[in-house]
């Protein structure tokens, strides 16, 4: 029996697409991919696509297991070790809850939408290239789901990341997101993931989230981070490619580009405040600053890419200016609308202690003084008189982001954004001049949106068992059951929670390490201590 | 361009009709400069409340944790909506201030910009 000779790798990638491609003989292409032409994009050769990394099968599993396995040893040790206890303190642990109940359904979403590409783009090539992308995905919601897993043996709030995903109100703003770019078609969909979110900004997410990890001592959630990370590089190529190639094919594709790029961009940014406020405030031990983070990240990272780009009349995003006038105060108004309705998110809030308010007197010298210390010091005051300050109100949500309108504007941070537009004789409202450029581009998609607000004022969040006539009914109590959040459990203030007393009572060391020991347990240790 | 659809003739299906809300409008309601807490917040109301009720029986529900709500000279306060000033009527209902369904009307109170200038 003669052996045959192994492929080249170039051979084998050759085999696997173009080789297993074929000329369709009884049916017209157009109605086999019939998702190429409506969004206006002209593509005239799909030979002209360079595949980045010619990946093979044998290859990615190859890679992709090797990685399985380094990451799943660490993450056994990490539980052997009680490995949840050597993290800086509970604090930090409330910040692995957005990560549980937001990322990694931005992860399984994404895996919708590669897989989607991955039959309906029009070429061999890049739907192999999409669908390795798609299996990442649901790599990283797996072992990001593996690696917290192990956290939510010991802390509340983590239990339910699907059901929170799709149910809890400030859930709906990742979700809105990529349920947006689902929607859309392919074209708009790899250049909104691909590039504008994984090309421009996907660094902010990885690099200060998993070195921040690594410094207060979460070796868990770093290895899922290193392990994915290696993924992104590959997803950020293929971001690149995918913009160079659209960009060559056809003039025309230039400005419905663009017209992507600055909708994405801004759809991004607002997600992304999410993690501004995880960097400044719910890391112990902290890294950078979101400002910090934003101007290396975009500024200068995005700054050079899109200078690049020039030369094919792509420009930067619109309305990147105001996200550079924002940086200084984009976690300081998040934290506080979490902070004011904590009653009513799945984790629990605290203010920032002496120590950290220093600590942001330095990193944003323009702003934080001025705008935002007096109202965490007047609310320190209203904690220790036992009053603590609470908003019992719902916000008005942008129609398109999801947040609430809460944001100020680019030049005074001191008065509030209002944007609202007509359509079909009824209002709408947005939180920024990007949301609301996005929306008139296309009202009829976003007058869709389901805004938990008003969901909730109709009447339509409340479980099976719940109970309008009952005398004792509490209209949001149950809107915050129905939403996945256990009431008096998952939100309130951090003190007083279950993860900060259990935290002391397992580690005998403070759960805030600024505030110090708020029970008994680190008290009564300290003391023998000190004997 | 409405929107990018496949199919030419596609609508969404607008969610937030009122005919959705038991009788009741929505109405958004933004304190100026008192970024602690005035960003623009929306509640259920009827159309048949009058103007004096709301700030009476509504906004101290809203409002009145925040400790520039009791200095309020409600006689001094500037209100708008997004079609400029708005002079309101104590006896008249928000129907007859053309306030319907998913408006926004916000209020500044000149002499209270926050407590502590904190907002």
């Amino acid at each position: 029996m003669t052996k045959a000779k192994k492929l080249s790798l170039k051979q084998n990638y050759t085999m696997l697409t173009k080789g297993l491609d074929w000329e369709p003989s009884y049916q017209k292409k157009e109605d086999i991919f019939p998702q190429l032409s409506f969004e206006g994009i002209k593509i005239h050769n799909w030979d002209n696509w360079e595949d980045p990394f010619r990946l093979t099968i044998d290859a990615y599993w190859k890679y992709q297991g090797e990685k399985e396995k380094k990451l799943y040893a660490i993450i056994d040790a990490f539980q052997q070790n009680n490995g949840q206890f050597n993290v800086t303190d509970a604090r930090y642990i409330q910040a692995l809850k957005i990560f549980i109940n937001a990322v990694v359904g931005l992860e399984y979403s994404a895996w919708r939408g590669f897989t989607r590409l991955g039959r309906e783009l029009g070429d061999a090539s890049p739907r192999i290239a999409t669908q390795m992308q798609a299996i990442d995905e649901m790599r990283h919601a797996t072992t990001q789901t593996h690696a917290i897993s192990h956290y939510n043996r010991f802390f509340e709030g983590m239990g339910n990341a699907p059901y929170q995903y799709d149910h809890a109100w400030y859930l709906s703003i990742p979700k809105s997101f990529f349920d947006d770019a689902c929607s859309a078609g392919p074209f708009e969909f790899i250049v909104a993931i691909s590039f504008a979110f994984e090309y421009v900004l996907t660094n902010l997410v990885f690099m200060p989230w998993m070195s921040g990890a690594a410094y207060n001592g979460d070796m868990s959630t770093v290895s899922f981070g290193f392990s994915a990370q290696s993924d992104e590089a590959r997803h950020m190529t293929l971001g690149l490619e995918v913009i160079k190639f659209l960009l060559e094919q056809d003039p025309d594709n230039v400005a419905i580009v663009q017209k992507w790029i600055d909708k994405w961009f801004w759809r991004a940014y607002r997600v992304l405040s999410l993690v501004a406020t995880m960097m400044d405030y719910m890391l112990p031990k902290r890294v950078m600053s979101w400002d910090e983070a934003w101007t290396i990240y975009y500024e200068e990272n995005g700054g050079a890419l899109f200078a690049d780009l020039a030369r094919y009349g792509i420009k930067p995003p619109r309305n990147a200016e105001v996200t550079i006038k924002e940086k200084g105060r984009l976690s300081h108004e998040m934290w506080s609308i979490f902070y004011a309705n904590r009653d009513v998110v799945g984790f629990p809030l605290w203010l920032p202690s002496q120590e950290e308010m220093a600590w942001f007197s330095e990193k944003y010298p323009d702003t934080f003084d001025k705008y935002y210390r007096p109202r965490f010091e007047y609310w320190q005051e209203l904690e220790d008189l036992g009053t603590p300050y609470t908003n019992s109100t719902l916000p008005q949500l942008c129609q398109v982001c999801q947040w609430p309108c809460l944001f100020t504007e680019a030049d005074d941070p001191t008065e509030f954004v209002h944007r609202e537009t007509e359509f079909d004789g009824e209002i709408f409202h947005f939180c920024s001049d990007g949301c609301h450029q996005i929306f008139e581009d296309e009202p009829k998609k976003y007058i869709q949106a389901w805004l938990p607000v008003h969901q909730i004022y109709m009447g339509n969040c409340l479980l099976p068992d719940a109970d309008p006539s009952s005398p004792d009914f509490n209209p949001m109590a149950e809107a915050i059951r129905y939403m996945g959040i256990k009431p008096g459990v998952d939100g309130g203030l951090f003190k007083d929670h279950s993860d900060a007393k259990n935290w002391e009572k397992w580690t005998e060391r403070p759960a805030n390490i600024h505030q110090g020991a708020s029970t008994d347990f680190v008290r009564k240790t300290s003391s023998q201590n000190s004997k | 361009m409405p929107i990018k659809s496949i199919r030419p003739d596609y609508r969404g299906e607008y969610k937030d009709g009122i005919e959705h809300f038991n009788g009741q409008q929505l109405l958004n309601i933004c304190w100026e400069k008192h970024t602690m807490l005035g960003w623009p917040m929306c509640v259920p109301v009827p159309a048949t409340l009058t103007f004096g009720q709301l700030i009476d029986n509504v906004l101290p529900g809203i409002y009145a944790i925040h400790p520039d709500f009791e200095k309020i000279d409600w006689d001094k306060v500037q209100w708008s909506t997004s079609k400029g000033p708005l002079i309101p009527n104590r006896n008249k209902s928000l129907r007859e201030h053309e306030l319907r369904h998913k408006a926004q009307i916000r209020f500044r109170t000149p002499e209270l910009n926050g407590h502590n200038n904190g907002g």
